[in-house]
């Protein structure tokens, strides 16, 4: 379904708004205490962002790519802490159920998910099994009409505030890497399930992960979702898809980024100019436009070839390598652009400069998207589709 | 009870405005535009009297171009119910909008009108009072508080030195003050519903109104630019000074 262009402009604006009025003013203050405000996660929902992924029978706004990441451009432009409220009910928590859930389990949670009531967090990553997630070693070991997991996921986000959890777990002990692995929702209710302190981290204050620990965790086969082994085609379905969600956050970090930078160096005055007349400052101007631009062009193109059909997993990967490692650059360039006041916690940028450096580590490092582009150019060589 | 509403696509309020080279206007090109705030407001009020169960339809009325059609669907997206575009390109003043209004109830038949007090593109802040005398109903204007009681529309105004409630029999007009209260962001979801709601599209030949202008601009500057002040050793050294330039 092509989606209406007014609709779609309405839906921007209104993204827009809320981030430059709610969000915006209170950035600070979220890097201070490490704590968004509830006020701010209840207008969340009353706003429907949790729910923009989830489709509208059940209670979400079922965008398509394109318009997602047009929405993701948007809520980038402020502290990704506060998009990670949402962010795992939007992608990684709740797109394994969007993509493979039966009708009955759709049914059971994701209009809670999309009315923001039940948060839902997405737990791969394993103290052993990081980039190589497919070595991983949690066990469900079937029981009746039970599986029982045993063992422990680390840096999991929203992982203090979950109501559910999507768990990729070792079927098949027998069965090394991947084919081994299924994936299951686990409640967090469920006896046996624990989390962790949230961690200390370098960014994103506001935003969560902890450890979450499987003690003979009795979880019923009908959270099975997908069939058994298929567990690891889930998990990089659902990475697929985030990749794009990412990219997009970030792009519009440095969209942001380059508004700061541009607004700082007009009115900062050395050498007797505004230093955005001077020529090597609008060097790191423009080539932060430059690179902004050409992620914006690749989320874009691969969004809309998704929303077509295709698949995009060497695009979603191109547009993740290339949009995150810019907005590295573009972060760091504005820290040079501020001068000392980039070091200065009060104006704001050190702090994106911090958060900016996850981009590059989570949903598949950037050397992992090398490897997954390089993989798909010699697939495609030998299917002779280059 | 039945209300309408009558919003105005305006400049948005964050936008800082442009006087054109030639002092005809403002620059409107490219330019972000909204409803008018104060119009939030009354869109606001009248939903909240809907959920309050006083109100069973809101219909909401913009006059102006094609794309006021989004202002409109803003206010759908609100939670009013249906909208009435009155398609003009002319800039239409405050008197015609008035006349045109006049005609919209007049089929309406709606027992309130709330609109904004004033727009913040010309500030006029005549719409309201004019509409009142064409069809001589009782006003409660810069309302800061709406309570409807008893078939009566009580109405607490701002005004200098203090507050005025008013008791109007209905039909009314009541036009909106910025503490009447803080209007909502409609939902992502409204906002597709939106596009499902019924908007009319007619033009102000429809209601027999002549829009041509009544008023001419004769040139519009931008605000001068603040000098600086000027410091003073002690208040009688202002006092001499602000004497001299026959200030007090
Ligand atoms: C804030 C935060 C939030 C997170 N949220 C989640 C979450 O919600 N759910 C979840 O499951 N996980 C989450 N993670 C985990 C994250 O996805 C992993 O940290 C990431 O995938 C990297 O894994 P690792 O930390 O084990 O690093 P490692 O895999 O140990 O990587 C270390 C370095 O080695 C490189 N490397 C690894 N393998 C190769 C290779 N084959 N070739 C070349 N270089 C290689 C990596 O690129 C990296 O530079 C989160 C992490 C953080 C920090």
């Amino acid at each position: 379904m092509a989606f209406d262009a007014e609709i779609r402009q309405a839906l921007i604006d209104q993204v827009r708004r809320f981030v430059t009025e709610k969000c915006i003013p209170l950035e600070n203050q979220v890097g201070e205490t490490d704590e968004v405000p509830q006020e701010i996660v209840d207008e969340m929902k009353q706003l429907g962002l949790f729910g923009l992924a989830v489709p509208e029978e059940f209670g979400g706004l079922g965008l398509d790519m394109e318009t997602e990441c047009l929405v993701a451009l948007e809520l980038g432009r402020t502290s990704p802490a506060f998009r990670s409220v949402a962010g795992t009910n939007i992608g990684i928590g709740s797109q394994a159920l969007v993509l493979f859930g039966t009708p009955a389990q759709k049914d059971k949670w994701l209009p809670g998910i999309a009315a923001g009531d039940l948060i839902s967090s997405f737990a791969l990553t394993e103290p052993g099994a990081g980039s190589d997630a497919g070595s991983l070693t949690t066990k469900a070991i079937r029981d009746g009409d039970h599986y029982v997991l045993n063992g422990t996921k680390r840096y999991i986000t929203n992982a203090n505030k979950a109501d559910l959890f999507t768990v990729m777990a070792r079927t098949a002990p027998d069965v090394k890497g991947p084919k081994g692995v299924s994936a299951f929702v686990v409640e967090r209710n469920t006896p046996g399930v624990s989390v962790g302190q949230p961690e200390k981290k370098m960014g994103q204050q506001g935003a969560h992960v902890c450890d979450v620990i499987f003690e003979n965790a009795r979880v019923p086969v009908e959270n099975l979702i997908g069939e058994e082994g298929e567990g690891f085609k889930v998990a990089m379905s659902v990475l697929d898809k985030g990749r794009l969600h990412i990219s997009a956050v970030a792009t519009g970090m440095s969209e942001r980024l380059i508004k700061e930078m541009v607004t700082y160096a007009s009115e900062r005055v050395q050498g007797g100019k505004p230093i955005i007349d001077h020529q090597l400052i609008q060097a790191l101007l423009a080539d932060s436009q430059a690179e902004t631009y050409a992620a914006r062009c690749m989320i874009m193109d691969a969004a809309r070839r998704r929303d077509a059909g295709e698949n995009v997993t060497i695009l979603a990967s191109s547009a993740k390598l290339f949009a995150t490692e810019a907005n590295g650059k573009v972060a760091d360039r504005a820290v040079q652009v501020f001068g000392g006041a980039g070091y200065i916690t009060d104006y704001g940028i050190e702090r994106f400069y911090r958060d900016a450096r996850i981009f590059r580590l989570y949903e598949g490092t950037s050397q992992i998207q090398q490897i997954i582009i390089a993989r798909e150019l010699k697939r495609a060589a030998q299917a002779d589709q280059l | 009870m039945k209300v309408l509403v009558p919003v105005k696509r305006v400049i948005d309020y964050n936008v800082k405005v442009r006087v054109k080279s030639d002092q005809s206007g403002v620059d409107l090109a490219n330019v972000k535009m909204s409803m008018n705030p104060f119009d939030e407001i009354s869109v606001e009020e009248a939903v909240r009297l809907k959920e309050k169960g006083a109100v069973e339809e809101i219909v909401v009325v913009s006059i102006g171009p094609q794309q006021a059609q989004e202002t409109l669907r803003t206010a759908l997206a609100m939670g009013a119910d249906r909208g009435i575009l009155i398609k003009t390109d002319d800039n239409v003043e405050p008197l015609a909008v008035a006349k045109i209004l006049e005609k919209v109830i007049g089929e309406e038949s709606p027992e309130l009108v709330i609109l904004g007090k004033q727009a913040i593109d010309d500030d006029s802040n005549q719409t309201g009072q004019m509409l009142a005398a064409l069809l001589d109903w009782p006003q409660g204007t810069f309302a800061s508080e709406v309570i409807l009681e008893d078939g009566k529309i009580n109405v607490t105004r701002e005004i200098d030195g203090g507050l005025q409630t008013l008791s109007l029999q209905t039909p009314a007009i009541v036009t909106t003050d910025l503490r009447l209260n803080e209007p909502r962001y409609a939902s992502l979801p409204n906002i597709m519903k939106a596009k499902k709601k019924p908007i009319d599209e007619k033009s102000p030949g429809d209601y027999g109104v002549d829009t041509a202008a009544r008023l001419s601009v004769v040139k519009v500057t931008e605000p001068p630019v603040r000098e600086a002040g000027e410091k003073v050793e002690d208040v009688s050294e202002l006092v001499t000074k602000l004497k001299a330039k026959g200030a007090i």
